[in-house]
């Protein structure tokens, strides 16, 4: 066992796999859990913040949309170090969909709804989103984040480079 | 999740603690505004300084809230905003939605 405290020392120690049934109870443990990792591979709080937002959001959709709320049907979450990025996939059981019918949440007639800002915020949040669906079945979001300490603002807005799977 | 709710000149003020995110404190937000709706009262001033996290569904909330109040002839104001949840609201361009004031004086003064 570490010491308390101590930060990882190798990709291989920070690879974290966690996997909750679909209640939204759940999205607390799935934040703490990869915070506690990113705390551990040296990314600043207030980056963690933002990332956790991100994860809340991808974990509370994989349940919402994709496993419609099913708690028999799992989300796994998981993290893994690739090339000074923490990359964080979340998985679900659902049918998927399509990223590009997306409505723009700043468009005007949208500016006043109350949904469809989840996927905006994340991409706001992380460097990189990116959806890819299994043909049985099943979503898998990756989010990419760069661990160490970058100039960039953490309110850069990106959302040219989310894939489209 | 917890929401404290008062009446101060005519404002009714509601002071979420803790996280406004999907499940749970969206729903305890949806159900103090209809509380206070219910009572008869028409101004709400919402004080965010507890509030730790928000997320998309916090942000809904929040929205669905505005355009409630706004439609029965009220209004729905925000104070003591913190600088995270302030980012928030920035990014999907809602600050210039809201009235936002410093402080609960200032707020209520402007009722």
């Amino acid at each position: 066992m570490g010491t308390e405290n101590s930060q990882f020392s190798t990709t291989e120690e920070a690879h974290v796999r966690i996997s909750v049934g679909s209640r939204f109870e759940h999205i607390d443990l799935v934040q703490i859990v990869v915070d506690d990792a990113l705390g551990r591979l040296g990314l600043d709080d207030d980056s963690r913040h933002w990332v956790g937002i991100a994860i809340r959001e991808a974990v509370a959709n994989a349940i919402k949309h994709g496993n419609r709320q099913d708690p028999q049907k799992a989300v796994d979450v998981e993290l893994a170090v690739v090339a000074d990025h923490a990359v964080i996939r979340i998985e679900d059981r659902g049918e998927g969909f399509d990223p590009k019918a997306v409505a723009n949440p700043l468009a005007p007639e949208n500016l006043l709804k109350p949904n469809g800002r989840g996927i905006f915020y994340m991409k706001s949040f992380m460097d990189e989103i990116a959806y890819s669906f299994r043909p049985g079945g099943g979503t898998v979001l990756t989010l990419r984040k760069q661990l160490t300490a970058t100039e960039s603002s953490d309110n850069e807005v990106d959302s040219e480079r989310s894939g489209d799977g | 999740m917890k929401i404290d709710s008062n009446v101060v000149d005519g404002v009714a003020v509601l002071s979420p603690k803790g996280k406004i995110t999907i499940g749970v404190g969206d729903v305890a937000l949806r159900e103090a505004v209809h509380d206070v709706l219910d009572n008869g009262e028409r101004n709400i001033l919402i004080d965010l300084s507890g509030v730790s996290t928000m997320d998309s569904s916090g942000v809904g909330e929040l929205v669905s809230a505005y355009t409630t109040v706004k439609n029965r002839g009220g209004m729905l104001k925000l104070c003591s905003v913190p600088s995270k949840v302030t980012d928030i609201l920035q990014m999907t361009q809602l600050i210039t939605v809201f009235e936002v004031y410093d402080d609960r004086a200032e707020a209520l003064a402007t009722f």
